[in-house]
This record gives structure tokens, C-alpha cells and sequence, in this order.
């Protein structure tokens, strides 16, 4: 991608950040008091423990394994369907919500591992601006 | 301190109002309950008035000016779908605390059509379909595939519990749909996020309901003690911290946490409970709950709704009244209504869908963000 892109790179999730080599990652934040990582952005204290100022931001793995989902039918209007909304337990901890993709729903299974990868949209917002978003497919193990 | 004691309570018939207005439905609501006492306004010493919908528009202010401005004190509540019991729990503690002896507690909601959710956007970008999805549905469909992760659980078992609730609603003469669903009906309609079908979704509708919280003293001292409905629990918790629930939420963890308080308080147990009216937002949740609730082990729901159990008639009925999902579910007036229905049990005076006999129940409501209300009622 052109650097004119990659300046305008923006994420659609607090624990989406974009590299200074214009790569997006996952990071989130792991508490010095209790060890939870979790994938969310910074806040004062740890919700598991209640530390104050205690979290630290920590690079997230990009490997899972799938731990809930749906097959959206219907969503709000205008929303494209179907898709199918998972919930996704990173490995070394926290756990994401995303879209899985590229895959017949009869082939899903509970526990499947799944990569997390990025892509770029052209959606709404401030002219010149591109946002990415991360999405979650099948690993062959 | 001594006991508190619902003296008078009544909702109207869930459905759609287009023409009426939210304090028009909630002094509907209020009069009714208060004729149910024997009690007028100027006898009220608070109002505690739930509703999501205006919630930053003083709808408990706007009801008494449709009841009579007697200036008593007014608390708005709103807490998801949790938020008439909130408004009732508020209550509670005022006559538990012994500042009043006779309060008024409301809750009323206008509900609009389709699907619930946040709507949620990051970085002024609606996220719906691109980082998953927030609608409610698909919410709870995800905590419905996570109990057939664990349990095996089936389409057909959580369909099963459409059928039931609807089976119910055609007993009760304030609710939204009474209409029987057979089985084949609720998993061959529309579906709007797997397990879920439209017929497993509950309805969106208009409705208001009421109960007038009072006093032993007082009780006492009116003669209202025969068909008083004594408290023997108030609980209301926020979702304590599970490793998943900043991505879903988790119904299930606040649930268990208020129904153990719940049952210490009242001094009970789960096999005491002769009907519950449970938080039946989606089919799915209703076998969530039996097991949160302990009316049967974990991973028990599925055989449980298989048996019948839960059925009017069974051993421990759940939403007789038709649930949220027949009756409807008006966020705000939910609550108070499950109050309604569970002290018009302990009354004896449910009619054709009684549960005979019945003298303690329960109710219980979840309200996504999240948080959970039960209450435990006796007859007095």
C-alpha cells in the first residue's frame, strides 16, 4: 500500500493498533497484579482484580481457537447477510469477537483453531480515511 | 427491621399503543394496581418509575401528571431489561429502610419495531456485520451455541420452549400473541441468527405495570394483610468479571451470583420455588436460566424442558404467564410485571393458568450492560 494508505490506516476495534510499518496487530492489555490479559483498550484499573494502574499493553497472539458463534440470518437493515458472528479465544489469552470467513457453515466446529488476518475497507467516515478490520479463517492443522 | 409486602399490583394488556402515550400506559398501570389496594395517590409517598425508552425525559414526573401532582418524591430508573425491577427494587429498600410505609412503584415502556442491539460503531463506523454483530438475536444466539458446546443442547430442545410459553399466553388475557406454536412452526419460521427463529425472539410490544410496596406496619394497620404478597428477597448484581464477558456478554455468571444471594436471603431453597417467571428474552436464555437458577444441575435444561417439567402442571412451572417471548416484552414494565403475575399465583387468583397451591415463587430479569434482579415471593 502507498504511504498516503498507510497514514490514513484506521482500526474498527479497541485492540486493532497499526505498526509504524503500516501492519496492523492485536494488542491488548495484561495486568502486573493478577496476570489476566485481556483484549481491550487501556483503562485505569483491571476489571478481574481491581488493581489501580496495574495494565500494561501486551501484543496479543494472532492464533485462536473458535469458542462460540451464529450464523447471522438477520441483522439490522442494510447489514449484508448472512455472516457468521464468532467469539474467538486468542492463544496466551483474551478472547475477541469477529467475523469468520471463508468457510460453509457445516463445516464450523467448536474449538477449531482460526488465524486472525486484516482487511482493508472503504466504509463511511472522514474523506481519505480507510479502515481495517480483523476477520477470523479456518487453520488446516 | 421488619418485613415488606407488595399490597396491590396490575399491569395492562401487553401490545401496541400507537396512540397513547408512555404516561397515559403507566397511570393506566398505576390506577389499577392502586384500585387493586383500595389505595389512592395522595395515599403514595414515593414513586419509583422505570422506563428505557425516555429515559432522560422525567417520564415519572410526566406520569404523576396524569395521576395527580401530590409532590412525593420521584426516582426514574433505567438498567436494561432489568430496569422495572430495578424500579421496584428501589422501593423496596425505601420501605425496608423505614423512611415510608406506602410506595408506588412503576413500569411502563414504548417499544419500537425489529431488532434490538447497541448499534454499536467504533471510530464513527457502524460495526455490525463487519466485527461480528451486537443485535440481541445474535447475542443470544452465541450463548445458545455455547450451551450445545458444552451440552450437547439442540435446536428442537431450545424450540421447545417457544412452544411452551406460547402454549401459556393463550391462558392469559394480557398477553401480546395467545396463539399456540407447535414445534414444527417455531423452527421452520424465518431464522434470524442460528438457533434462533423469529417465533424464538421475544415480542416487541407497548405495556405498563404496577405495585404498591408497603410496610408490615401499615399493612397491618389498613387490613390489607389477606391478600398481601410478603418479600422475602430483593437482590440486584452487575456482572462480576468472566474472562469473556468484555466480548460477550455473560448472562449466566450474574445470574448465578444473584440467585445465591436470592436464596440466602429469602433463607430457601431451589426445590421451595413452585413457579418462576424467568427472563425468556430469547428461547435460549430460558434453558440458561434453569440451570443459573438451580432448578436443575448443569447441563441439565435440555432433558428438563424434554420432561415437561417446566410446564404448567409439571413440577416447576417457568413462564406461565407466556414469557417475554408470548406476552411480550416491554424493557421497562417487564419486571413489575413478572411481580404481577407471580403474586397473582400466591393470590390464588390466576384463573385457568393457576398453579394450584402455589405459596412461594420467583422472578428474575437480566439486563444486558449487565445485571441481574431476582425477587422472592410468598404469600403472606
Amino acid at each position: 500500500m502507498s504511504d498516503d494508505e498507510t497514514e490514513s490506516l484506521r482500526p474498527l476495534a479497541p485492540f486493532v493498533k497499526i505498526g509504524a510499518d503500516g501492519k496492523p496487530y492485536l494488542e491488548g492489555m495484561k495486568c502486573t497484579s493478577c496476570g489476566e490479559v485481556l483484549a481491550v483498550g487501556s483503562r485505569r484499573a483491571c476489571p478481574k482484580c481491581a488493581a489501580v494502574g496495574t495494565l500494561e499493553a501486551v501484543r496479543l497472539a494472532e492464533r485462536g481457537r473458535l469458542y462460540t458463534y451464529t450464523v447471522v440470518r438477520r441483522s439490522f437493515p442494510g447489514v449484508a447477510t448472512p455472516f457468521v458472528a464468532a467469539l474467538v479465544d486468542l492463544d496466551g489469552g483474551g478472547t475477541i469477537k469477529g467475523n469468520l470467513i471463508g468457510l460453509n457453515c457445516d463445516a464450523i466446529q467448536f474449538d477449531m483453531p482460526v488465524q486472525v488476518g486484516f482487511e482493508t475497507l472503504s466504509v463511511a467516515g472522514e474523506a481519505g480515511t480507510r479502515h481495517v478490520r480483523h476477520v477470523f479463517t479456518a487453520v488446516v492443522e | 427491621m421488619s418485613d415488606v409486602y407488595v399490597i396491590g399490583t396490575d399491569m395492562i394488556r401487553f401490545g401496541r399503543y400507537p396512540d397513547r402515550s408512555v404516561e397515559d400506559l403507566g397511570a393506566e398501570a398505576a390506577l389499577l394496581a392502586l384500585k387493586d389496594a383500595g389505595l389512592g395517590i395522595r395515599d403514595m409517598q414515593a414513586l419509583y418509575c422505570g422506563n428505557m425508552g425516555e429515559a432522560n425525559r422525567s417520564v415519572g414526573q410526566r406520569v404523576m401528571q396524569h395521576l395527580g401532582q401530590t409532590g412525593i418524591p420521584v426516582v426514574n430508573t433505567a438498567n436494561a431489561c432489568a430496569t422495572g425491577a430495578t424500579a421496584f427494587r428501589e422501593g423496596w429498600i425505601a420501605i425496608k429502610s423505614g423512611l415510608y410505609d406506602l410506595v408506588l412503584c412503576i413500569g411502563v415502556e414504548k417499544m419500537g419495531r425489529g431488532l434490538l442491539g447497541g448499534g454499536a460503531s467504533y471510530d464513527g463506523v457502524p460495526t455490525e456485520g463487519l466485527v461480528g454483530s451486537g443485535t440481541m438475536p445474535s447475542m443470544f444466539a452465541s450463548l445458545g451455541m455455547e450451551h450445545t458446546r458444552k451440552y450437547g443442547t439442540t435446536f428442537e430442545q431450545f424450540a421447545k420452549v417457544s412452544v411452551k410459553n406460547h402454549h401459556h399466553s393463550t391462558m392469559n388475557d394480557k398477553a401480546m400473541y395467545r396463539m399456540e406454536t407447535p414445534l414444527a412452526q417455531v423452527m421452520e419460521a424465518e431464522m434470524i441468527s442460528f438457533p434462533l427463529t423469529k417465533l424464538m425472539c421475544s415480542v416487541n410490544v407497548d405495556g405498563a405495570a404496577a405495585a404498591i410496596v408497603c410496610s408490615e406496619r401499615k399493612a397491618r394497620a389498613l387490613g390489607l394483610m389477606g391478600r398481601a404478597i410478603r418479600v422475602r428477597a430483593s437482590v440486584l448484581q452487575s456482572d462480576p468479571y468472566t474472562p469473556r464477558n468484555l466480548a460477550l456478554m455473560d448472562f449466566n455468571s450474574v445470574t448465578r451470583l444473584a440467585a445465591g444471594a436470592a436464596y440466602e436471603m429469602a433463607g430457601v431453597g431451589p426445590s421451595e420455588i413452585e413457579l418462576i417467571e424467568l427472563h425468556d428474552c430469547f428461547a435460549t436464555a430460558e434453558l440458561m436460566h434453569y440451570e443459573n437458577l438451580r432448578i436443575c444441575t448443569d447441563g441439565g435444561p435440555g432433558a428438563l424442558i424434554d420432561s415437561g417439567e417446566t410446564e404448567l402442571g409439571g413440577r416447576i412451572p417457568v413462564n406461565v404467564s407466556g414469557g417475554l417471548l408470548s406476552k411480550g416484552h416491554p424493557l421497562g414494565a417487564t419486571g413489575i410485571a413478572n411481580i404481577y403475575e407471580v403474586a397473582t399465583h400466591l393470590r390464588g387468583e390466576a384463573g385457568l393458568r393457576q398453579v394450584e397451591g402455589a405459596r412461594i415463587g420467583m422472578t428474575h430479569v437480566v439486563g444486558a450492560g449487565s445485571s441481574c434482579a431476582i425477587h422472592i415471593l410468598e404469600k403472606a
